[in-house]
């Protein structure tokens, strides 16, 4: 009756013996399963199941007992097979016996089963279905939806308070974020915005040329520059660049417990931590709305001048009477309510963030793709109200 | 001592209080009192719920069910300026020491000092050196918290703690990732904050030696019943606890290993 199992790997190591499974009887009320042969991890092992069903034809027992006279060398292998042996014997109502086990694997199977497995504490939770899976899904949107309006509220709140001067931060950290949100973004900024410049000016020069009307790049370049994609393209790289740090730290500072700490001693983190934050981008989004407008201009100067041979003081002059200073203050306009979207984003996600390393990721993640998604829904809003104001 | 003949007044009371994340129940029915100046020790197993325990005394996480009282104050009934009165009158000492880690040690301490008194900056910035200068922190002031080692992390943690003089400290789990020594030195230092400051202090911790040295009122929680089975001196619970449970921890589990011996031979 004995039958050689097949190992599930065919690999083996020079000089390693293939376990082999052997399914006899030694007495009428007792099963003995021969092991034999080196039994390792890295060699493979055959898999405790494939005893099942040997197990029902092998006719009526009171239990199994190991057989390991010819067992080579063991290790975890061994021990993983043997206690699914141990629990398919429970399933079918035999006594497991460890006969002639070498005394250590005997002992370390005697530990792994010696603490039963605490009640609850698995988590065997079937995949949900469909209905259940839209409905913990609307959930978690409707309450994300409630926990983003408690933050604008205590937001404002904060902001309250700093106008009637008792809102409680650090100046010296104000200064700090101010620097790390302005200046040190100036050379991206800059980058950004004359390239897109460049494009634009491009891209208009091919169509106007065709129609000899050349020197209206200046007009096109300086009005989409000062009405949308200066303001369009800096808030978009402030909430990759910004957003995503603010979310981060705040995490971390989650993580660390750093939160909890300022709370016990009474201070609150929406004055201590996301008020100097929104300061600091209020403050340096318009500037650098600014800074991009001109870089913008800058590009599409150049193609203007050096590429369609349109002499400066034209290109200037037909920039100087197509846009109007009221399109730079939309774009500025824009610009700080931008401002104020990043920096929500960024801190919302940062104080919601959970307490592991990978929370401070997925903080960091959504709070740009919030960031974003809150920026373009707003231009487009800013757009249907210009429109209809006519301005 | 004044405070045992006296029978001192409760400081803190914990009245029926469950403690829940969601609808996963973590303990339930804790009902426990610490006198003021005690050194109140809570204790158990791995994963029962002490540091949740305590985030709820300190007003971190709102109780499912149940009271805390400061006093005759309920922590989480109160109107939110006397819960801030309450709380302003804690120092906690995070697992990690939690400092802030923008800021160096003597800002860290010198902030809830700068926030709540009026004390000149200069002033603050000696109390401060002094505050660190008590836990052996000295010449440590324009250090960052990322520049210094775990276990000064967490002594400038206590000064933190420290720098208000709080009526009550809360220490989570002090002496987790110290050496032997640091850690009697801690125990010492706790001691040393009872009798000069009065303070009444809680600690969460499962470091026998600390348990017994600084200890003299307990709580402890079980994992299993999901519910506090034993409360007192720790040394008479080692001693004369009914719950073999209890005892076998304070014994560092010889009672379970000599039952197994005893079986086996």
């Amino acid at each position: 009756m004995a039958v050689a199992a097949q190992p599930s790997r065919e690999q083996h190591e020079p000089g390693t013996v293939p376990p082999t499974l052997a399914l006899g009887r030694s007495d009428p009320q007792t099963l003995s399963l021969g092991i034999a042969g080196d039994w390792l991890l890295a060699s493979g092992t055959p898999a405790p199941a494939s005893i099942g069903p040997r197990l029902d034809t092998a006719g009526p027992a009171q239990r199994l007992m190991i057989d390991a006279r010819n067992l080579g060398r063991w290790d975890t292998g061994l021990l993983a097979f043997l206690v699914g042996i141990q629990d398919l014997c429970k399933t079918v109502g035999l006594a497991f016996d460890t006969g002639n086990l070498p005394p250590g694997a005997g002992r370390l199977l005697a530990l792994a089963t010696a603490v039963p497995e605490r009640q609850g504490a698995r988590r065997g939770e079937a995949r949900p279905d469909l209905l259940t899976m839209v409905g913990r899904e609307s959930q978690s949107l409707w309450r994300s939806g409630g926990e983003m309006l408690d933050f604008l509220g205590q937001a404002m709140q904060s902001f309250g308070k700093l106008l009637i001067g008792r809102a409680r931060y650090r100046r010296s950290d104000l200064v700090d974020i101010v620097y790390e949100c302005g200046a040190a973004a100036l050379p991206i900024v800059a980058l950004i915005s004359f390239l897109v410049g460049l494009i634009l000016a491009f891209v208009g020069a091919v169509q106007l040329q065709a129609f000899g009307a050349q020197i209206y790049v200046a007009d096109l370049v300086g009005i989409a520059t000062a009405r949308e994609m200066g303001a369009l393209m800096t808030a978009i790289i402030m909430a990759g660049r910004t957003g995503a740090a603010f979310a981060a730290q705040l995490g971390t500072m989650q993580v660390n417990e750093e939160i909890d700490a300022l709370s016990t001693f009474g201070l609150s983190s929406l004055e201590f931590l996301v008020l100097p934050r929104m300061i600091a981008l209020i403050l340096m989004m318009p500037l650098l709305c600014v800074f991009a407008d001109l870089m913008g201009l800058l590009g599409g100067g150049l193609i203007g001048i050096g590429f369609l041979k349109i002499s400066v003081v034209q290109y200037v002059n037909e920039t100087l009477h197509g846009v109007g200073l009221i399109d730079f203050a939309v774009g500025i306009a824009k610009s700080v309510v931008f401002g104020v979207l990043v920096a929500v984003a960024g801190c919302l996600r940062g104080i919601q963030c959970g307490r592991s390393a990978s929370a401070v990721g997925q903080a960091a993640t959504s709070a740009v793709v919030t960031g974003i998604v809150f920026i373009i829904l707003t231009d487009g809003l800013f757009s249907v109200l210009t429109n209809a104001l006519k301005i | 001592m004044a405070q045992t003949t006296s029978a001192p007044e409760a400081h803190i009371t914990v009245h029926d209080l469950d403690m829940a994340y969601g609808s996963f129940v973590i303990q339930r029915d804790l009902t426990f009192t610490i006198r003021r100046g005690d050194i109140f020790i809570i204790m158990g197993g791995s994963g029962c719920g002490k540091s949740t325990l305590l985030k709820h005394l300190v007003g971190l996480k709102e109780p499912a069910r149940g009271q805390v009282l400061f006093g005759d104050q309920d922590l989480w009934r109160a109107e939110p300026e006397d819960q801030q009165r309450i709380m302003r009158k804690f120092g906690i000492l995070y697992q990690s020491g939690a400092l802030w880690s923008s800021m160096t040690l003597a800002e860290n301490v010198a902030l809830p000092l700068g926030e709540f008194t009026r004390l000149k900056a200069d002033e603050i910035r000696r109390i401060a050196s002094l505050k660190l200068a008590l836990v052996g922190l000295a010449g440590f002031e324009d250090f960052y918290p990322s520049e210094i080692s775990g276990g000064m992390r967490k002594r400038a943690g206590l000064a933190r703690a420290m720098a208000l003089d709080p009526e009550i400290l809360f220490f989570d789990e002090p002496s987790a990732g110290l050496d032997p020594i640091s850690s009697r030195m801690l125990d010492d230092l706790i001691l040393e904050l009872r009798d000069s400051l009065g303070a009444t202090i809680v600690v969460v911790t499962h470091e026998l030696a600390s348990i017994f040295t600084i200890g003299n009122n307990s709580v402890f929680l079980d994992v299993d019943t999901k519910t506090m089975i034993a409360q007192g001196d720790p040394k008479e619970l080692r001693d004369h606890c009914p719950e073999q449970k209890v005892r076998n921890f304070l014994l560092r589990g010889e009672l379970a290993h000599a039952a197994g011996a005893a079986g086996s031979g």
